[in-house]
């Protein structure tokens, strides 16, 4: 057996006639960030819920930490800290006793667990609000809390599930920063997101997952270097104008993306690409010059977006 | 961890919740059944024993009373398997993160069990109190009815579980209690001896679960009752009814949980 947390071949799973996780190979090793981005209904859940045991595999083979999920999943779950997409705190609690009574579920004594819990609301900035109850907190703190029950039985493998979907930017930073945190210590995170950003900065590896099948796999770098340019020169043109245009970009850059609003010009160099419309006498309304994002990678694998 | 000790973490969470929502439960644990006592069995029994023709053997406030260990046993249990259970599953969703620990959907079921037993045992303790402090009952036989009147709870926590397990929302649930569980507290029995009832109604009330519980209770909490006030059937039918009752229902809600949690 190799050194895998977590390793899966052909893992599959089928609800009915619909196939939402389609025999997909993947491996997880210790310490890293390994990331499962893609849309909404690509299948990334449904591969978290198997891997915590939740959701028997339909077809294939997937251990986790060497152990079989359908036989041993208690066990699993003992080394496990699972962040599950949506909150599901008890609110009749107060924020301690949400820590309290998962380290009680985890076989933990009460000497064990009460220094823990400071130590975890000292991670997730929660000191103060200790007592409080847990249903007036806001969305980024209920996260945070979550994040820190997952954390109480000191877990090998932290699985986070669309962890920053729904908060405001401000508390997104603050639960990314104590990501970076967990990283920087040593664990290893699997995170699936649909936010390329999310993927971008948190994750050492990544799949890219569309209709239950994996399509790409490597570092965020490596995949744009492989699928994307160095830049992106975005063009927005009036309606009228827009087809004409087109036609006329032939050879201005190594690939181009039309969209509904606007067309996307790949190239190694924007200034050049620039040059080449001005000498075409092509003047967009609107120019905009960016690198390369995992957006543009999932664009070209999957021809859509990653947000609809 | 073993089973059993699984089970009993669960209720600890239970129990933890219950510190900050014990008020809430008063009035339909403790007040309501003592009301349903003072004017029914007192302010009603003083019309019912005065009368020329009363026929009970006891005093009715006492017939009431031993009716009414079964009646609030049902309804707290029948509460406990049903707007708990749905926070768990649908409003909450605390069972999905449960089982993302090595507890199981068979430890929540058996440690929400555990804590009925725990929270029916005190209810009926401080109802049967009461009783006594009203000498409506007799200490003994009163304490000695109370294991069965737990009994007659759980049979319905367990069953109303595995039914809320298969409904998807909370408006089921208040219909639920509006077209059974009423109309099992009014016509089981407790309020006036079920041979009362028309000719043609009488067999489905030996059917009906709690009249099986209120029989098993009066029975025991009232040793002397005689033919005016209990059926002649054996005491081993009745609890056997609520064991297979509780049984059926314990093992559904383990497998309605497993499959609504472990798609």
């Amino acid at each position: 057996m190799s050194e895998s947390l977590v390793q899966a071949r052909g893992l599959t799973k089928k609800f009915g006639d619909f196939t939402a996780v389609d025999a997909v190979d993947f491996d997880i090793q210790p310490g890293e960030a390994f990331g499962f981005l893609g849309p909404n209904g690509a299948g990334k859940t449904s591969t978290m819920k198997m891997i915590t045991t939740v959701s028997p595999i339909t077809e294939g083979k997937m251990t986790v930490f060497g152990l079989d999920p359908a036989s041993q999943g208690r066990e699993i779950r003992s080394r496990l800290g699972v962040v599950p997409q949506e909150d599901n705190l008890d609110l009749e609690l107060t924020v301690a006793e949400n820590l309290y009574i998962y380290g009680r579920y985890h076989d933990m004594k009460k000497p064990e667990i009460m220094p823990r819990i400071d130590e975890l609301l000292e991670f997730a900035q929660l000191t103060e609000r200790r007592e409080s109850r847990v249903e007036p907190l806001s969305g980024g703190m209920k996260r945070r809390l979550t994040i820190a029950r997952a954390l109480i039985n000191d877990p090998d493998l932290i699985i986070l599930d669309e962890p920053t979907t729904g908060l405001d930017p401000q508390a997104r930073h603050l639960l990314w920063d104590r990501l970076y945190r967990l990283k920087r210590e040593g664990a290893t995170l699997v995170i699936t997101t649909h936010y390329m950003d999310e993927a971008e900065q948190l994750c050492d590896r990544l799949v890219v997952m569309d209709q239950g099948k994996i399509v790409a796999e490597g570092s965020p770098r490596d995949l744009i270097t492989r699928y994307a340019t160095k830049e992106v020169v975005e063009l927005r043109f009036g309606e009228e104008v827009k087809d004409q245009a087109v036609l006329q970009m032939a050879g201005l850059a190594e690939r181009s993306e039309v969209l509904a609003d606007r067309v996307l010009l790949y190239t190694e160099d924007s200034e050049q690409t620039q040059d080449g419309l001005n000498q075409k006498g092509i003047h967009p309304e609107q120019v905009l010059v960016r690198r390369s994002t995992l957006e543009d990678v999932f664009l070209r694998l999957t021809g859509r977006g990653l947000i609809d | 961890m073993t089973a059993l000790s699984r089970s009993f973490r669960y209720a600890e969470s239970e129990v933890m919740a219950y510190r900050r929502t014990w008020r809430g439960t008063v009035i339909t644990s403790f007040v309501n059944p003592v009301l349903f006592l003072a004017a029914l069995g007192f302010g009603l029994g003083q019309f019912i024993d005065g009368g020329s023709e009363a026929n009970l053997s006891v005093p009715f406030v006492t017939f009431v009373a031993s009716g009414l260990m079964a009646a609030n046993a049902m309804q707290n249990g029948a509460g406990d398997g049903s707007f708990p259970v749905m926070a768990g599953l649908i409003w909450r969703k605390n069972f999905h993160g449960t089982i993302t620990t090595p507890l199981g959907p068979a430890d929540i079921i058996w440690g929400r069990l555990i804590w009925g037993v725990g929270r029916l045992g005190f209810t009926l303790i401080v109802f049967a109190v009461i009783a006594v402090v009203f000498d409506a009952l007799e200490i003994g036989p009163a304490l000695l009815a109370i294991p069965p009147a737990i009994l007659t709870g759980i049979a319905f926590t367990s069953v109303i579980t595995a039914w809320t397990l298969t409904q998807d929302d909370g408006r089921s649930l208040s219909t639920m209690f509006r077209f059974a569980i009423v109309p099992l507290f009014l016509f089981s029995g407790t309020f006036f001896p079920i041979s009362e009832l028309p000719e043609w109604l009488e067999p489905v009330a030996y059917l009906t679960p709690l009249f099986h519980g209120v029989e098993l209770v009066r029975k025991i909490a009232l040793p002397d009752a005689d033919a005016t006030i209990v059926t002649s059937l054996p005491m081993w039918v009745h609890f056997g009814y609520l064991l297979v009752m509780a049984t059926a229902g314990i093992y559904l809600s383990v497998k309605l949980l497993d499959g609504r949690v472990r798609e």
